[in-house]
């Protein structure tokens, strides 16, 4: 390549450019993937009128809107209307998230999955990772961070109460304490986590179910999943929550805490709420940061490598 | 005070009334969960370090920090003396916060001082200083690489290595980020 005068912005898309190229056939890789597999490729508007009111999930205004931090409740109507396996790759937003795997812009992979839960949802996830990988390193072994790790044939599963209590040394599901359950999941529980094979945290206290549907088996959890390689946390997943009352009283308790926080308050999405009341088929859906899977096969250490430009 | 978001490698901070500086910084935030601030934080005044985390809720004292020009005057007992460039008022300083900056204090020589609520808390002198050589060995005739080195003393009693050729009573410059030898003067 030629070489420029020095300038910084010019200097680093040059710099970036290799993982930009690998960026894009990762892309090409994961839309094939879809598309082989009778997803539906849909775009969901980026500026909406009401995002789903979660605790320490901020949106960013936009006029007399907001950007969206994730496609969710839009999917969701899809599925009510009919839709049965959908996928977007497109933009999210979340103010005042910035660190070395995060950033106020991201990209976000999402897709839904009717008449499924969430571990036909972590197959997909794992059959789409593997096709990703050998499309742009032609193997399933790599090397993050110094790091061997084989994505086939065997992922670590672990629940959440294990992980804690093996590694944090107590139970969240007996008493959950939320401040001291992030502290510990990001200093002792995600540390300790295997490196060297994909790991499935899985099982949440319902306390942290999101938007995920509680467990058939065990009240005391929620059927949601995290998704962590060579340390990185690349997606979230759920076996959707479809039960319109128990949805309303969840919002209602998160609005609640973001009140009590004196955070920004969002209108009701009521097309979302009928759509629950007419009828969500039981589904499985999760979000994904794309940027996040390329930093993973291209062994970068920060989300800046893997973007061309630094907003 | 500083909320949680505002902190950042290099921003200084107080707590406990000690100041402290983020030497290391990281924003993490488990799914659907708080952020958290993961903060490597290292005194000011003994140089030791410990890890905290800090949550959006928290508030972080700022560090009342201020550099004053100074002129160091004399030894006294344990102390080092300074006296303020613009109000000639005199500083005692504890040989212990001084450290092994002792050996390139220079009389009438200017540093800054960094006071912490008025307390010294760090002498910052300049890059390069002058001192003559007390002791060294002749060095072997004829040698005249420059990447040998032998020991030499100063007035003071400071060991330095210098190149061979080297003499005693030499002027040399002297790096005071490292205390190594940086060039000959005379």
């Amino acid at each position: 390549m030629e070489s420029l005068p020095y300038s910084p912005d010019l200097n680093r898309l040059q710099e970036v450019r290799p993982a930009l190229e690998k960026r894009a056939a990762i892309l090409r890789a994961v839309r094939d993937f879809f598309h082989r597999h009778g997803f539906l490729e849909v775009d969901t508007p980026v500026r909406i009128r009401a995002p789903a009111p979660e605790e320490y999930i901020d949106a960013e205004p936009s006029g007399d809107c907001f950007l969206r931090t994730s496609p969710e409740l839009h999917m969701k109507r899809m599925l009510a209307a009919g839709y049965e396996k959908i996928f977007q790759i497109g933009p999210c937003f979340r103010a005042g998230e910035r660190g070395d795997r995060h950033r106020p812009e991201f990209a976000m992979l999402e897709w839904y999955r009717a008449h499924a839960d969430y571990s036909d949802i972590l197959l997909d996830t794992k059959a789409m990772i593997v096709s990703a990988a050998r499309a742009v390193l032609n193997t399933t072994s790599l090397t993050y961070q110094g790091r061997a790790i084989e994505l086939v044939p065997v992922w670590e599963h672990l629940t959440v109460q294990e992980a804690f209590l093996r590694w944090a040394r107590w139970d969240p599901l007996k008493k959950f304490d939320p401040d001291r359950f992030d502290e510990d999941l990001v200093t002792k529980v995600e540390p300790s986590l295997p490196r060297d094979v994909p790991t499935v945290l899985t099982d949440y206290p319902v306390e942290r179910a999101a938007l995920s549907r509680p467990s058939a088996k065990d009240p005391r959890v929620a059927e949601r999943w995290e998704l962590y390689i060579g340390g990185l946390e690349l997606a979230n997943a759920y076996s959707e929550l479809t039960d319109s009352a128990e949805q309303k009283q969840r919002f209602a308790h998160s609005r609640m805490l973001r009140e009590l926080e004196n955070k920004a308050a969002y209108p009701e999405d009521g097309d979302f709420i009928r759509a629950l009341e007419i009828g969500i088929p039981p589904s499985g859906g999760i979000a994904l940061g794309l940027d996040r899977l390329v930093m993973l096969l291209t062994d970068s250490a920060s989300i800046d490598d893997v973007t061309a430009f630094e907003e | 005070m500083y909320n949680a978001s505002d902190l950042r490698k290099g921003l200084k901070v107080e707590i406990d009334g000690e100041p402290y500086m983020i030497t290391e910084f990281n924003f993490v935030k488990p799914g659907k969960g708080q952020a958290l601030y993961r903060c490597k934080l290292k005194s000011m005044v003994t140089g030791s370090t410990f890890d905290k985390t800090y949550r959006s809720v928290d508030r972080i004292d700022k560090c009342n920090l201020e550099e004053r020009d100074m002129i160091y005057s004399f030894q006294e007992g344990d102390h080092y003396v300074f006296m303020d460039a613009e109000t000639y008022e005199q500083v005692h300083i504890a040989a212990e916060v001084v450290g092994d900056k002792k050996y390139f204090l220079i009389e009438d020589m200017e540093v800054d001082i960094l006071f912490h609520n008025d307390r010294p808390i760090e002498i910052m002198l300049p890059n390069f200083i002058e001192k003559t050589v007390a002791h060294t060995e002749p060095g072997a005739r004829g040698d005249t690489a420059t990447n040998v080195l032998k020991p030499a003393t100063l007035d003071n009693g400071y060991e330095i290595q210098v190149p061979l050729f080297v003499n005693e009573g030499d002027r040399i410059k002297i790096d005071t980020r490292d205390g190594s030898y940086a060039g000959r003067v005379s």
